[in-house]
This record gives C-alpha cells, structure tokens and sequence, in this order.
C-alpha cells in the first residue's frame, strides 16, 4: 500500500516534470479536442433529439398517450402525477352536431384544463380572423368549433350549436390542432367541449363509440419509466403511444436524424483517435532513453509500466474533464446560435454525455498507449550504452490493434445501433488496410522508379527508409481528410438528397374511403380544377387470423406493437409493380406477369415485429371468408416519403373479390382550402386526412439536423489539424538530426526544403486518394443501406480531396520543419547527442 | 584500507559473448577472467571494438553473456531475472555514461534525484542538492540538461551515480565528449568523491594517462584479456 502511494506520489511528480517540459501538450491536446468534439456532439445531439422528439410530440399533443375503449383507470392518471408528470385527460367520440334543420355528424373532444401538453391549439375570434395560440381550453358552458362546422352548418361565432342534451354558445374558431395528424378518424369537423360539460350532455353512455385518452407529458426518462409500469396493466382494448407509434413518417425521420448526428460524433471519434494514436507513440518514443535509464537505475519492467500507466490515466483523466467542459462550453455556444435559427426551445442537456467523453477519452489514451508502453518497459537496458539500439518491437502495427479494438467498441456504443456502428467501422478498418497496403506499394514503386533531382531523390529515399512510419502517416492522414471529406461533401451530399426524397410538393392530404364508383367522378374532379389525378391504390381490410396455420391472437406477443397489429385489421393491396420508395430485402417481387397469384410482399419492419419470414403462409380473413397465400418478399418501404404505401401487398387475383375501396394522396397547395370543402361536399363520405403538418415537421427536422452537423464538423476540423500535426511531430526529432548531418555534409538549405516538400508532396497525393476512395465508398454505403437513397459518385470528391489534401500536408509540413532547417547544427547536435 | 585483505566486489569467471550476424560468430569476449576487491580502482583499457563497453555492459547485468559468470558483492548476476539485475542495480551500482544520458525533461536537481526517487528514500532532494554543491552545480539547480554544458552535465551524471551510495561505481569512457581541460577536472571529481565515499571503481577508457590513476589497469584486446 505504502508503496502504491509512493509509486503514486513519483508518477504525478515525473507527470509535472514531463508536463513542464512540454512533452505531454500534443497527447492532452488531442485528448481535450477528442473528449470535447465527442461531448459536444454528445451534448448536442442529446439535446436535438429532445427537442424533436419534443416537437414531434406536438402532433401527438403530448409525449404519451394511453387511451382505451372503455373508461380507463383512475389509477394511470394518478400514477402519472405521483411521478411528476403533468396529466390532461380526453375523450373523444362522433356524435351529430347542429342548429335547427340541420345537423352534421361531427367529431366531439371533450378535454380537460392543460390540453394540449405539447405543441399550439391556434383560433380565431370569427371565422377568417387572424387566429392567436389559445390560452387554455373553453370555458364551462362553451364549445370551440372548426372552420368546416361553420361553414356546414351556416352559422357563426355567438351562435349556439346542439350537442347531445345541451345547447352550447360558439366561443371561438379552431384554425391548428397539434393533434389533427393523430389517428384515421378524425375527418368530421371538430368540436372541443371543456371536460365540465360533458355530463349534461348525456353522451357518454355503455355503448357509445367513445375513445378515453389520458395525455401525459414531462423528462423523457420519466416517461420511458411511465411507460414500463403501464404497459403491462394495459387492459383489453386499450395502448399506449408515443409518436413513433403513431406516425410511422416522424418514426423514420427521427430515426435517420438520429443516424445523422450519430455519424457526425462517430467520424469526430475516429480522427480524434488517430490523433491520439499519433501523439501517445511520439510521447513513448522521446521516452525510450528515460525508459532505458531508469531500467539502469534499477527500476524494474513492472515498475515502469506502472509509473507510466499512472501518467497517463491522470493525464487522461484530466485532460478528458477539460474535454468536457470545453464541449458544454461549445454546445451552449451552439445552442445560443442554433437558437436564432430555429424556433425550438432546446432543453438542458443531460449528464451521461460528459461521462461518455470521459470514458472515451480514456479508453482511446490508453488503448493506445498500453502496447507501445509495454514494449517500451522492455526496452534493452544497453540502450544506455550503445543507441543504436532502436525501439523495441511491438510499436508497429500490432501496437495498434488494442487501439482499434476501443475505436471498434466506441463506435458501436456511439452508434447506439450496432448496424450502423459496424458499417463505420467495416469502412474505416477496410480502408485502413486497403489504404495500407496501396501507400507501400506506392512508395516501393516510386522509389524504384528513382526521377531526377537530389532532393526529390532524398525526400522519396527518407520514405522509403521509414517505411512503416510513412505508411502510418499517409493511412493517418488519409483517415483524417476521409473523415472531412465525408463530413463535408457526403455529408451535404446525402442531407441534399435525403431533402430531395422529400420534396416541395410532397403529398400532404390522404383521402381514405373512395369507392371503386365513385373513382370516375373523382377523375373529373381533379380535372376540372387542371389538377393530375392523384394515384389510386385498392386497399381490402383483413384480419390476420394464421401463420403457417397456426391461429394468431394478441397474447401471443410481447411486443405492444406486435399485439395491436394482431388486434387490428390490415390494410391489404394488390398491385403488379411495386412502388417507387419500395425496396426489396428478401425473397423477390414478381414482376408484371405473376407465376402464380397467391403471393404476399409484407413490410420488412412488420414482418420483424410478428416473427414472419420469407416461405411463411399466412391466412386472413375479410369480410367473413378467409384466404392463404405464401410470403414470397419482403419490402423496406420509405415511410417519409408520404405516398400511400401498403403492410401486405398481393398481385392480382387474390383479393379483388373482397369489398376495396381505394386510397391516394396527393399535394394541397398551401392555401387552397377550397377545393377540401368542394372535394367534402361532392363526396361526403370520404375521409380526408391532412398530414401537412408532419410533412413540415420532417422538413424542419431535416433542416435542423443539417445544421447541427454542420456545427460539429467545426469540431472534426480541428481533430483533423491535430492530427496532421501530430503526424509530423512524430517524425521530427528525426527529420532534425538528419537535416543538420546533411548539413554539415555540405547541403543547403533549399535543397533539404525541397526534399522535406517532395516528401510531404508525396505523403499528401497518397493520403488524398486514400481519402476520396474511402469517402466515396462510405458514401455509397452510407446512401444505400443507412440513409436509403440513390448515391451518386463524385468525381469532384477526388479533385478536391486530392488537392486539399496535398496543399495542407505541404503547407504544414513546411511550416512544421522550416525551423529545422534554421537551427544552428552544431545546437541540433549538441541538443540529440 | 588493506586491500589484501578486502572482501571480493566484483568476480569475472570465464565471461564469454557471442554475436551471430547473418551466418557467421563474432566472438566479443573470450575467455575473460578478473577480481575487483572493495575499494578498488581498476581501469579497463584497449582499442576500439576490443570489448572493453561489452565487458561493462556485461557487468552491470545489461546484457547477458554466452558463457561464464559474473559476481557482484557475492551476487550471481546472471542467475537473476531481468528484474532482479534491475534490483540488483538499485541497490549496489551506480554509473558515469560517455554521452551523460540526462533526461532532458528534467532539471539538474530532478535528475538527480530520480535514482533516490525510484528507490522510495525520503529527502531525496535534500540529499540531491547536497551532492550537486559537491560537483558545484549548486547554483545550477534548475537548469535543463540543454542549458548546461557538457562539462557541467557529466557533474549532474556524477552528482546522480553517487546518489543512491553506490558500492561499486561504473563509468564509460567519462571523458569521451569532453574537451582535455575540462575531461580532466572531471576525472579529479570522480577519484575525488570516490575516495571520500570508498566506492569501487570500474572504468572504461581507452585513455592511457587516466588508466594509469587507476590503482591497476586491464588490457583488453580482440575480446581477451592481456596479462
């Protein structure tokens, strides 16, 4: 113990010496700039997914919502408010609505004081007035209608409407509802009752088709902890959602912003590692003859490893919480400036990112100076004696395998997704070694090739001398400005193309219920107004009732997901081609002349959630008769592409003879409200669903997320400068000693300046193509299995990364050695003997 | 002291070394037998490349042999582990190098220190200071290795070999970077503290007239020992 402490006590001394002398400022500085664009992005990332998620939540009209067909249990909404949540009740049920002579079916939502949680409920004083958020909810003895109720009903604000038993004044005009998007049966006009009144009423009666909602909202890990204790006391006929669930559109675009933000820390990970990487072997190198002496001095291998371990682990330690504190400082400077942008309220940022950083500050330190150490405290002791004795082995590449193992797990973990963790690292690794093999071959090429000029000569002969160092150097490089690359060029790249999945005049209306009579009329319609007639998809609902003749019921599924789908009926469709935003994963489409027509294409996500494979029968029933067929594909379907897309899609002559009606969506131009209201009234019985709002929301999202990465690549630039000057510190002391032997042997200045830059020439072309190749390939991955989209290859991507690569390395190259070559040797030789 | 009668510090028995460079052995040291009583000063001489740095890497157990044995203060050299030597080192030797070996990124106090450092003694710099105003570096105390000159740097080095009080004082060629002025205020320095503390003293140098202050002198040439 004793020993420990004093062992302890000579580290932090050796630690102050060794700071003082300036040998550890590159290894903290990497360090600080890894730990700090890791939390920033962390921080950051942290906060924006809060706050879309929180936005998002707003179409929902709270974070949570558990609703039920019968009365629900006073004890959820008792229990929300035990844990801090703030609770607002619902419910919500059709029922006529009307003034003398006439009346329409209308969509009543009774509500309670809070409502909504999230988002805005907007109205108006009179009809087209200049509507303003509402503060609360009506007041007892008032109603809040729609637009479409008053113009249906021809009456205006003042004007008192029946509703059930009672007669209830008109208060004010809903223009917004957060919660309008939620649900496929919220097409009648609306009309919002405060919770008080609803008893006079006498609506609520056993029997009634009403819908009982409990709202809650607050932290989102109190809801995560809500939502596990309520999901197992759920009852029959009654779920819990949160938005995700509701709309499968913000799920992906979620998912994908996620994937983003989560990319930007993974590339800031990688080349912060690599700048670690560089800086902990240059720090163990210069340490070689103090290793060597000590061992003389009778300091024994273990002895070492652990004075120099300790080093690091308090070097890493506190370089990691100025890490994290620098990336706090950032991400409120990023908060503050994102915050003129955008109109969201960002909330505090959690805790565990600043732990994250730690961690990962010191698990990169030290998976990367553990091998070079250990090898190191075995460093011949006769070093003392005679120096050319150089390093011990184990400093090569196998030094680096415990540091790609951290870089492999950090990824993984940061990735949160060990797909997408493992695409990154699969790239990285595949270019690392790729990148490996092609810069020594280039070098042994070259050097053989010889050219003319003794300093082109020289600076090709220093490569091919430190060969592995060379090649560690370009792949490092080569890593970083990839890294840049794909942060900049992919990265706008993929965010354009993800904005062009979703473009301006994306369908923003579904209308539900068309019957296959009404479809000539509906053509007219469209017609009529110079509009092209929106895609018509024949939908059948149908009950899954078997897989693989095996009955299917609720309770056979864990997953609340699984259960609800079983509970409900699927939206069937039949089609020969498959849709544009549809992508096959398994098994195969079959094409405009179906072999057979008792085939099924499900959704690849559905199909995970019910356990359903490629070969498996299943059996449905629709309208009293059931039929089979085998699923023959499985399909990844773009769902924020807002076009009508299908669970179960058959070819045709399978479900034709059960009742369809059809569905289609298509683009309302902002404004024309007219055309809903002539649309309505030709054809009442259709539903129309407006899902304008979510379309903004993913937009917004989309652009928020652009943002935000852009931000961070600030960080990942200043990981790269760290490394590229890591990377030449780390042949310094060497390029020193030669430059000043060749100087006294008679070479000028220029013409060491020139081998230096003939070298670094080489080192940039090699590292920039190394770049662009391995951008390029994590692109094209990236687009096709991440981001699904279409990639297209850049040849400016080479240009470029070529270019700066070349430009930067020689720039700071030079300006790295220019003082080599200005100190007096007769110093230099003094300073290295 | 009656060196007739001093107990035997270091014992060289039969100490052989062989290196194989591609396909052929080269043979550094063949055959090399010797005592050094306690309190001795012995002088290793010969041209270079006649062993004389194997012979002294051999000795303080930085390299181990082909064949034979070495014994110092009794001690098997070669029958301890690595880190045995290493402790071994810690307790009994100290060492003057040709090229100083300072660490650059400590002081001259720093320096010296660290050997007491390693061996957990208390008032380390204390007892550093004291043996830094001996080489009369007491002024130089904070001083970087690079702001010093390589005169005073061999003092920090000498200041550091007597740190831990060594039994037996190894040096290499001390005076092989030195200029003559100042290479022989050094050696004075070395005999000196040497007397005062009645180390032993084995020391390599091709240089006839500091072998000749050396109360015996051995011969070495092509890896044998000369009578």
């Amino acid at each position: 113990m004793t020993r420990f402490v004093a062992d302890l006590a000579l580290a932090l001394r050796l630690l102050a010496r060794d700071w003082r002398a300036g040998e550890l400022t590159l290894v903290a500085v990497a360090v600080v700039v890894a730990v700090a664009s890791v939390t920033t992005v962390g921080f950051f990332a942290d906060r924006v997914q809060q706050a879309l998620t929180r936005q998002a939540n707003q179409l929902l009209g709270a974070d949570l919502v558990v609703s039920g067909d019968r009365p629900l249990d006073a004890a959820y909404a008792a229990e929300a408010e035990t844990r801090g949540l703030t609770v607002a009740r619902m419910l919500r049920f059709p029922s006529m609505a009307g003034v003398e002579g006439s009346s329409v079916l209308a969509e009543v939502k009774v509500v309670t004081a809070g409502y909504p949680l999230r988002g805005d409920l907007r109205i108006a004083d009179q009809l087209h007035g200049a509507d303003r958020k509402a503060e609360g909810i009506p007041q007892p003895g008032t109603v809040w209608v729609d637009e479409r109720l008053l113009s249906r009903l021809g009456v205006a604000v003042g004007d008192s409407i029946a509703i059930g038993n009672s007669r209830l004044p008109i208060a004010q005009v809903i223009t917004q509802e957060p919660d309008s998007a939620i649900g496929f049966i919220n097409a009648g006009p609306r009309v919002l009752l405060n919770d008080a009144d609803v008893a006079a009423t006498g609506l609520v009666q056993v029997g009634s088709r009403i819908r009982y909602r409990v709202l809650v909202s607050g932290e989102p890990r109190e809801i995560a902890a809500y939502r596990a204790w309520i999901t197992p006391q759920l009852g029959a006929g009654q779920r819990v959602e949160s938005i995700e669930d509701a709309r499968p559109e913000i799920r992906s675009a979620l998912e994908r912003a996620e994937k983003f933000l989560s990319l930007a820390a993974l590339l800031s990970v990688v080349l912060a590692a690599v700048a670690i990487a560089l800086a902990a072997r240059r720090f163990l190198q210069r340490h070689l003859d103090a290793c060597a002496i000590m061992r003389c001095l009778g300091a024994s291998q273990r002895r070492l490893v652990t004075l120099y371990l300790t080093q690091f682990i308090v070097l890493g330690t506190v370089a990691s919480l100025a890490g994290c504190f620098a990336g706090f400082v950032a991400q409120h400077a990023l908060a503050l400036w994102l915050g003129t942008l955008v109109t969201v309220e960002l909330p505090e940022p959690g805790f565990s990112p600043a732990l994250h950083g730690v961690v990962a500050g010191l698990a990169l330190l030290i998976g990367f100076a553990l091998p070079p150490l250990l090898a190191l405290a075995r460093v011949p002791t006769l070093r003392v004696l005679r120096r050319d004795l150089g390093a011990p082995s184990g400093m090569g590449w196998l030094g680096y395998a415990l540091g790609l193992a951290v870089i492999a797990a950090l990824i993984v973990w940061k990735a949160g997704d060990a797909k997408l963790g493992g695409l990154v690292f699969a790239g990285f690794a595949l270019a690392m070694g790729l990148a490996g093999v092609v810069a020594w071959a280039v070098i042994a090429l070259v050097s053989r090739l010889g050219g003319s000029g003794v300093s082109w000569r020289f600076g090709i002969a220093n490569l091919r001398r430190r060969r592995l160092a060379s090649v560690l150097q370009v792949v490092a490089l080569g890593i970083g400005v990839m890294a840049l690359l794909t942060l900049t060029i992919i990265r706008s790249e993929l965010l354009d193309l993800w904005q062009r999945s979703l473009p301006p005049d994306a369908p923003n209306r579904f209308i539900v219920n068309i019957q296959p009579d009404q479809v000539p009329a509906l053509q007219k319609f469209f017609a009529a107004r110079g509009m092209a007639m929106p895609e018509l998809h024949p939908m059948v609902r149908a009950r899954l009732l078997s897989i693989n003749d095996r009955p299917v019921a609720p309770t056979d599924y864990a997953d609340d997901r699984a259960r609800r789908l079983v509970d409900r009926e699927f939206n069937l469709s039949w089609a020969t081609q498959m849709q544009r935003d549809n992508r096959v994963v398994a098994g195969a489409w079959w094409g405009a002349k179906p072999s057979r027509s008792d085939q099924f294409s499900m959704e690849d996500g559905i199909a995970r959630t019910l356990g359903i494979k490629v070969g498996d029968r299943l059996t449905f029933d629709a309208a009293g008769s059931s039929f089979s067929a085998e699923v023959t594909s499985l399909r990844k379907v773009d769902w924020d592409s807002f076009n009508v897309n299908f669970f179960v899609v058959s070819p045709p002559g399978l479900i034709e003879r059960y009742p369809a009606s059809y569905v289609s969506s298509f683009h309302l131009p902002p404004g024309n409200l007219e055309l809903l209201n002539a649309l309505v009234k030709q054809f009442p019985n259709l539903l129309l669903i407006d899902v304008a709002q979510v379309l903004t929301q993913v937009q917004t999202m989309i652009t928020q997320v652009s943002r935000a990465v852009q931000f961070v690549f600030l960080f990942t630039l200043m990981a790269g400068l760290v490394v590229l000057y890591a990377a030449i510190a780390s042949t310094q002391d060497e390029r020193l000693y030669q430059a000043t032997i060749m100087r006294t042997l008679g070479a000028s200045r220029g013409q060491l300046a020139r081998a230096n830059l003939a070298e670094f020439a080489m080192i940039g072309v090699l590292a920039g193509l190394i770049a662009a190749a391995g951008a390029n390939a994590l692109g094209y991955v990236l687009a096709s299995r991440v981001i699904n989209v279409d990639y297209a290859f850049s040849l400016a991507l080479w240009g470029i990364g070529i270019g700066c690569s070349l430009l930067g390395v020689m720039a700071a190259g030079h300006l790295g050695t220019r003082w080599v070559l200005k100190v007096a040797p007769l110093r230099v030789l003094r300073l290295l003997s | 002291m009656d060196k007739q009668s001093s107990p035997v510090m270091v014992q060289v028995i039969n100490l052989g070394k062989q290196v194989t460079t591609g396909d052929s052995a080269l043979t550094i040291l063949d055959g090399v037998s010797f005592t050094v009583k306690a309190g001795e000063a012995v002088a290793v001489v010969g041209a270079s490349g006649s062993g004389k740095s194997t012979l002294l890497g051999l000795l303080a157990g930085l390299d181990t042999p082909t064949s034979g044995s070495v014994h110092i203060a009794g001690e098997d050299l070669f029958s301890l582990d690595e880190d045995g030597r290493a402790a071994l080192r810690a307790r009994l030797l100290g060492f003057v190098f040709q090229s100083f070996n300072l660490l650059p990124a400590m002081t001259a106090l720093e320096n010296v220190m660290l050997p007491l450092e390693l061996a957990g003694a208390r008032g380390a710099a204390a007892e550093a200071t004291a043996l830094l105003d001996r080489v009369g570096l007491g002024a130089r105390l904070s001083h970087y290795p690079k702001q010093l000159s390589g005169g005073e740097q061999q003092r920090v080095a000498i200041a550091r070999a007597f740190a831990t009080q060594p039994s037996l004082l190894l040096a290499d060629e001390p005076t092989g970077n030195l200029d003559a002025a100042t290479g022989a205020g050094i050696i004075d320095l070395l005999f000196e503290i040497n007397r005062e503390r009645g180390t032993t003293l084995v020391l390599v140098t091709h240089d006839l007239e500091l072998s000749r202050r050396c109360g015996r002198a051995l011969r070495l040439a092509g890896g044998r020992l000369q009578s």
